[in-house]
C-alpha cells in the first residue's frame, strides 16, 4: 500500500473491552496510529467518515437494523476484521440463544418487555452476517495479537493465527495441568494465541477464543472420564462461550 | 430575538457506548430536550440463569470492558453472601488493591483520553499528540501503570481471572508487590503533573450548578474513603441503607427514550460517581488528595456535574497514596497460599461496590446445587440517566443564546462528565441540533 490505509472501528453489542485493548497498547498505539489514518473510532474520537479501507468490527449482531448497518460497512471496506469474541463467535451474547426471545425480554425488563425499542433477535457473530477477512479472537483480544495482525496487513502479509489448542502454549509455560486441580479446563479444544493467560493465572480456560478448526472432542471426553467427571459438566462449560457456536476459519 | 436550535447528536463520541442528545428550540421556546439511550440491550439477567455460581463472574464481567473488575467483585460478593462464604483478610486486602487498579485505569482513561480533548478544544486525543506530546505521554504512562497493576493482581487488564468465590486462584509474590509499590511511588509526580495540566485548562469547565441528590457507599467501621465496603448513603438523608435493600434505593423504571432502565430515590433523580463519593466521604480523603481538591476549589456540597472529572482526579491522588499504604499492610501481614473450599447451599444475596462511575449492585439467587435461578443488576450509568436529563433541562435555557455549536459542545461535555458506561447500562449518545 503506497498511501496510508484508512482505518475505521465500529462497535455493536458488546462491552467495548476489545477497543479498550487497542488503547491499552499505550506507547505502541502512538506508532500504530501514525502508520495508518484513523478516520472513525467513536469511543476515542469525534471524527467520522464513510471512506475507509479497513473496517474493524467489535460486538455481536442482535437486531435487524444492526445487520443492515454491517452490510453497509462491508460494502465500503476493502478488508473487514472481526475484533474479539462477540464479533468472531458471538461470545457471551450467544447465551441468549439458549432461551426463547420473549422469555429473555421478560426476564430483563418485566412488564415493559414489549416496548418496541427493546426488540431483539438471536445473536449472530460477524462472519454469520458478512464475509469476514480476518478474525482477532479472544475476550478480550490480546493486544499484542491485534498489533501483529495490523502490522502484517500494513506490509501486505497474511497474519498467521494459531490452529493448535491452548494446551500447547500452557505446556510450554510449564504450568501444572488444571485438570489435576479438579478444574474443567477447555484448553484441549480451544484455539491458542492467548499465551494460555487464564490457566497461567490458575483459572480454567473457558473458551473465549473459540474452538480450534478440528477440535478433538473425543479426546476431551476421554480426559473427562479419566478424571471421573460427568460429560454434562464439560458440555455446560463449553456452553459459556460456545453456545450454539459455528466454527470460524482462523 | 428568539433563538432556534436543532441539535441531534446521534451516537455521541468519546463515551463508552451509544447515546443520543436531541434538542429542538423554536423562537427561543424549547420544544424538546432528550437524553436517549439506543444501545442494543444484551439481557444479562436472562443469560446467567442455569449457570453455576462458579461461572457467574466470568459471565457478568462482560457487562463492561471498562469496569469489568467492579462487576466481577460485586458479583462475587453477591455470590458469597448467597452461599454464606467468608473470605480471609488477605483476600479482602488483595481485592481492594485490584479494585483500586481499576479505578485508576478508568479515571486516567476518562480524564486523559475522553474528557481532556474538550479542555483543549480538540476533537480527540490524536491531534494532541503533535500539540502536547509530553502531556499525552504522561497520561499514557499513568494509564499503562494502572493496567500493569491490574494484570498483576487480576491476571488480566480486562475481565479478571484470579478471583473466585471464596478467594484467589493465584496471588502476587511479595517481590512483585514491592516492585508495584516502587512504581506507584515513582508515578506520584506524574499524577501531580496531570493535576497541574488539568488546572491550567480548568476554566474550560462550564460553571453550571443544579442541586440534586448524591448516592454512594459509606464505610464507618473503620472510617474509610470507600469503594468496596459499607452501606448506601445519600446527601438527602442521614440514614444509610444496607446493601441488601438496594432495590429501595434504585427504584428502577423504564422510559421510552432509553433501552436502559432509569432510577430515582428521594427526588426525581440522583447522581452517582466520583462527585457523589466526594460529597459524601471527602473528609476521609488523604491529605494529599484534600490538597488537590483545594487546588480546584472543589468542596463538599459541590453540585456542578462537570466537576465529576475533577473529583476523579482527586480520587486518583488518593488511590495512589492509599495503595502504597495498603501494600505495606499486605506485606507486613505476609502472603500465604490459601485453599478455597466452598460448601454449596441454596440462597439469595446482594453485592455492591463502587465502580469508577458510581455505585453498582448485583443480586443472585441459587438452588441447592449452586445453579443460578435469578439475577438482577443495577448499573451506575442507569442511576445517572434521569439526572443527566434533568441537568439538560436546566442547562439549555441558561445557555440558549450562546448558539447551536456552544450548546451542543456543552451538552456533549455534560454527558462525558458523567463518564457514562452505556454498554453497561446497555449503550448511549447522539446529539442533533435542529434549525
Amino acid at each position: 500500500m503506497t498511501e496510508k490505509p484508512r482505518v475505521a472501528i465500529f462497535d455493536f453489542a458488546c462491552c467495548e473491552g476489545c477497543q479498550l485493548q487497542i488503547v491499552n497498547l499505550e506507547e505502541e498505539i502512538l506508532d500504530l496510529v501514525s502508520a495508518v489514518e484513523m478516520v472513525e473510532w467513536r469511543e476515542a474520537m469525534s471524527e467520522q467518515s464513510h471512506n475507509y479501507d479497513i473496517a474493524i468490527i467489535e460486538g455481536s449482531i442482535t437486531r435487524p437494523e444492526d445487520e443492515e448497518r454491517l452490510w453497509l460497512i462491508r460494502s465500503r471496506a476493502k478488508i473487514l476484521i472481526a475484533l474479539g469474541a462477540c464479533a468472531t463467535i458471538g461470545g457471551i451474547n450467544k447465551l441468549k440463544n439458549n432461551f426463547a426471545l420473549d422469555d429473555v425480554k421478560k426476564c430483563a425488563y418485566g412488564k415493559d418487555a414489549n416496548m418496541p425499542h427493546l426488540e431483539t433477535d438471536f445473536t449472530k457473530s460477524v462472519p454469520e452476517v458478512v464475509t469476514t477477512d480476518y478474525c482477532i479472537h479472544g475476550c478480550p483480544i490480546d493486544r499484542k495479537e491485534f498489533s501483529y495482525v495490523i502490522r502484517s496487513l500494513l506490509v501486505g502479509k497474511k497474519p498467521e493465527i494459531p490452529i493448535y489448542p491452548v494446551c500447547v502454549e500452557c505446556k510450554l509455560k510449564g504450568n501444572m495441568c488444571l485438570w489435576e486441580a479438579e478444574q474443567v479446563c477447555l484448553g484441549p479444544i480451544i484455539r491458542a494465541g492467548c499465551g494460555a493467560r487464564c490457566p497461567s493465572s490458575g483459572f480454567r480456560c473457558f473458551g473465549c477464543r473459540g474452538y480450534i478448526d478440528n477440535p478433538n472432542v473425543d479426546a476431551a471426553k476421554d480426559v473427562i472420564e479419566r478424571y471421573g467427571l460427568d460429560v454434562e459438566i464439560l458440555k455446560r462449560k463449553m456452553n459459556l462461550f460456545g453456545s450454539k457456536q459455528v466454527h470460524t476459519n482462523g | 430575538m428568539g433563538k432556534n436550535l436543532n441539535i441531534n447528536v446521534h451516537h455521541l463520541t468519546r463515551v463508552e457506548g451509544h447515546g443520543n442528545i436531541v434538542v429542538n428550540a423554536k423562537d427561543g421556546r424549547i420544544e424538546k430536550i432528550r437524553w436517549e439511550v439506543p444501545e442494543a440491550p444484551r439481557f444479562f439477567e436472562a443469560m446467567v440463569r442455569g449457570h453455576s455460581y462458579e461461572d457467574i463472574q466470568t459471565i457478568v464481567s462482560r457487562i463492561c470492558g471498562i469496569c469489568s473488575i467492579s462487576h466481577s467483585l460485586s458479583a462475587i460478593k453477591a455470590v458469597e453472601n448467597a452461599l454464606g462464604i467468608e473470605v480471609s483478610e488477605q483476600t479482602d486486602m488483595l481485592r481492594h488493591l485490584m479494585h483500586y487498579s481499576e479505578q485508576m485505569q478508568s479515571h486516567s482513561l476518562h480524564i486523559g483520553y475522553l474528557a481532556a480533548p474538550d479542555f483543549f478544544g480538540a476533537p480527540s486525543v490524536v491531534p494532541l499528540v503533535s500539540k502536547a506530546i509530553d502531556v499525552v505521554k504522561t497520561i499514557v504512562r499513568i494509564h499503562r501503570i494502572a493496567n500493569e497493576w491490574s494484570d498483576l493482581v487480576a491476571g488480566r487488564t480486562t475481565h479478571p481471572v484470579t478471583i473466585i468465590p471464596g478467594g484467589f486462584t493465584k496471588v502476587p509474590t511479595p517481590e512483585q508487590l514491592v516492585q508495584l509499590q516502587n512504581t506507584l511511588k515513582n508515578t506520584i509526580k506524574d499524577i501531580n503533573t496531570l493535576a497541574d495540566v488539568v488546572l491550567s485548562v480548568a476554566s474550560a469547565l462550564p460553571k453550571f450548578e443544579r442541586e440534586t441528590e448524591y448516592v454512594s457507599l459509606k464505610q464507618t467501621n473503620p472510617p474509610t474513603y470507600t469503594f468496596y465496603h459499607g452501606d448506601i448513603a445519600s446527601t438527602d438523608t442521614d440514614k444509610a441503607m444496607p446493601v441488601k435493600n438496594w432495590q429501595k434505593v434504585a427504584n428502577e423504571y423504564m422510559t421510552e427514550q432509553s433501552t436502559a432502565k432509569w432510577a430515582k430515590w428521594h427526588r426525581e433523580s440522583y447522581m452517582v460517581g466520583a462527585i457523589a463519593r466526594f460529597n459524601i466521604n471527602a473528609d476521609l480523603l488523604c491529605d494529599e488528595a484534600k490538597q488537590t481538591a483545594k487546588m480546584f476549589s472543589l468542596k463538599k456540597g459541590c453540585c456542578n456535574p462537570y466537576m465529576n472529572t475533577i473529583a476523579q482526579l482527586v480520587e486518583c491522588v488518593h488511590l495512589f497514596h492509599a495503595s502504597i499504604k495498603l501494600i505495606d499492610r499486605i506485606l507486613t501481614k505476609g502472603l500465604v497460599s490459601e485453599k478455597v473450599k466452598v460448601k454449596v447451599r441454596a440462597g439469595r444475596g446482594a453485592g455492591c461496590t463502587e465502580a469508577p462511575r458510581g455505585i453498582l449492585f448485583h443480586e443472585y439467587e441459587f438452588d441447592k446445587n449452586g445453579k443460578c435461578l435469578a439475577a438482577d443488576m443495577c448499573i451506575p450509568t442507569n442511576q445517572n440517566h434521569a439526572n443527566i436529563q434533568k441537568d439538560m433541562e436546566k442547562l439549555v435555557p441558561q445557555i440558549i443564546d450562546e448558539g447551536e455549536d456552544a450548546v451542543r459542545q456543552k451538552l456533549e461535555m455534560l454527558v462525558r462528565a458523567y463518564d457514562p458506561c452505556i454498554s453497561c447500562s446497555t449503550h448511549m449518545l447522539d446529539i442533533r441540533f435542529k434549525k
